[in-house]
């Protein structure tokens, strides 16, 4: 074992994992993550606390991370290279393991422009991938980036993000593989919609041995209404929404959106449940988080295993 | 070449406000071929300026000059004469200029007339467009000749990042090409993308501005 967490063992042990997502709220509204590790907690081997997410200030992840785990949820803390340097990265790293955080996710994060704080600098001393190798680094040789050694080397499941969906896509697992070489041990993908590009790309992945040098978890997003889908389709770069998907929601009753978005979900986690290279699904429901519940368990993913050794789920 | 913008006029403005004579200094270099501090621009904002002052109720002289270069001191040295009869200057060269223009005439506020904002090309007839950061480690050599350091939205050395847009085109701003995009396909074309499988380590930024003001010395030129 790498780390000490749940997501790992599950993983580890074969399950089909599933993993969520939780926005830190804008400000110190403690209240707030409590009431939405609430929701997850019992239905998610770990959740995604993400990092100022579309560049704008919020609680910072490992904040919110402890709150998480005071509520027993195992959190994976993301990290985006936006916001900081080589040096405060490794030391929030350390700090991070410190305090019992076990996962965490290596981002690039979404460039400062889309935020509200556009004026920002914009950090990236290093990208997504020189952040994987670094912790790795860290992890494994017990070294800074400098080479200097580290006091106690932390314990980290490192995870990265892939997108099957952007241009070039003949590229597309060939950055995978990067992120593999650099020492990712899983990856949660960008929302699926297209299933035949997804599948082609994990059939690469598959055929490159890359699947069974790391997990794959298939991101999930439902649609919460059309106008989320066409939003998805038409303004988010790197996103691919078939016509077939947008047709079928247009197809149902207005207040029957939000189910068939379910319904939708659902469908492609029974679709994942049997593509070979496929070891779970990121389940990112954007504020929608006490929808969890009821998504988790149409999609038949109850009770979750609880096999940490020492993280939060462990038995008092 | 370096490139540069107009300040908003307004801005200019309270900064001359309160001057008598300034003289308004152009360069025949750099700002001139991207149309910001040429002689013609000067030509241009001058009067701009001078109805812009007068709007607000102040009457200010702008005399105008532009030099061969305003980072060489002996093309500032030019200036001498004419910086005698102000009691301000307003350079707009880049940056280098302006402070070469501070240094030489200590005793007169100088200001900025424009922002100098990149180490650019003239890719299209009013079309500039960034090539270099001045990051004092060039990659060059391993990216097929693109620089992702001044042209990849972050900086990235492992790109193209997901965001890439179906048309090639940069996630943060649809009318820039992506250039991990072309570094891919040229890449490609040469037949070598293995080169882009390899993991590129983290960069040394030390030898630019995040290692402290950049001095460089050759010791086989000095007097």
């Amino acid at each position: 074992m790498k780390s000490d967490g749940n997501l790992e063992a599950v993983l580890k042990a074969g399950h089909f994992a599933i993993t969520g997502e939780l926005g830190p709220p804008r400000g110190t509204n403690v209240e707030a993550v409590r009431k939405k590790a609430q929701y997850l907690k019992g239905m998610v081997d770990a959740v995604n606390i993400t990092d100022n997410q579309t560049a704008v200030v919020r609680m910072s992840s490992w904040g919110a991370s402890l709150l998480a785990m005071q509520e027993g949820l195992e959190p994976n803390y993301q990290m985006v290279c936006r916001d900081r340097n080589r040096l405060a990265m490794q030391s929030d790293i350390l700090g991070a393991c410190a305090h019992g955080i076990s996962n965490m996710l290596c981002l690039s994060g979404d460039h400062q422009k889309f935020g509200d704080h556009p004026k920002a600098k914009g950090v990236f001393d290093i990208d997504s991938i020189q952040l994987i190798c670094m912790v790795k680094k860290m992890r494994d040789e017990g070294k800074f980036l400098s080479e200097e050694k580290i006091d106690v080397p932390p314990r980290i499941f490192i995870g990265a993000a892939a997108n099957p969906f952007g241009e070039p896509l003949e590229w597309r697992v060939h950055r995978l593989a990067k992120k593999v070489a650099a020492g990712a041990d899983f990856i949660q993908t960008q929302c699926i919609y297209n299933m035949k590009t997804f599948r082609q790309w994990i059939d690469q992945a598959n055929d490159m041995g890359l699947t069974e040098k790391v997990y794959v978890l298939a991101g999930v997003t439902p649609f919460k209404s059309l106008g989320m889908a066409r939003y998805m389709k038409n303004n988010v770069p790197g996103m691919d929404v078939p016509d077939h998907l947008i047709k079928r929601l247009q197809g149902v009753e207005k207040e029957k959106v939000a189910s068939e978005g379910i319904k939708i979900a659902c469908e492609q986690i029974e679709e994942f449940k049997e593509m070979k290279g496929v070891a779970g699904v990121h389940l990112m429901a954007i504020e929608w988080e006490h929808k969890v519940p009821e998504i988790v368990e149409q999609a038949k993913l109850l009770p979750r295993p609880k096999l940490s050794r020492s993280g939060p789920h462990k038995e008092a | 070449m370096i490139i540069a913008e107009w300040k908003p006029i307004p801005e200019l403005v309270s900064m001359l406000k309160g001057h008598k004579s300034v003289l308004l200094v152009g360069c025949a270099t750099c700002v001139a071929e991207c149309a910001a501090g040429g002689e013609r621009e000067v030509e241009t904002l001058a009067p701009l300026l001078r109805m812009a002052l007068k709007t607000e109720g102040v009457s200010v002289e702008i005399k105008r000059k532009t030099i061969e270069r305003q980072c060489e001191w002996e093309f500032v040295e030019a200036l001498a004469g004419e910086i005698e009869e102000v009691d301000a200057v307003l350079s707009i060269a880049c940056g280098i200029g302006v402070q070469a223009l501070s240094e030489r005439f200590a005793h007169l506020p100088v200001y900025p007339g424009v922002n100098t904002t990149s180490l650019a090309i003239r890719e299209q007839p009013g079309l500039w467009t960034a090539r270099c950061a001045a990051c004092g480690d060039c990659v060059l050599g391993e990216t097929f000749g693109l620089c992702p350091v001044a042209r990849c939205a972050k900086s990235l050395m492992n790109g193209p990042c997901g965001g890439t847009r179906h048309n090639g085109m940069c996630e943060v701003d649809e009318n820039v090409e992506c250039v991990w995009n072309l570094i891919y396909e040229r890449a490609k074309a040469r037949g070598e993308l293995q080169k882009l499988y390899e993991v590129r380590r983290a960069k040394n930024w030390s030898n630019s501005a995040h290692g402290g003001p950049k001095r460089m010395l050759r010791e086989d030129l000095r007097p």
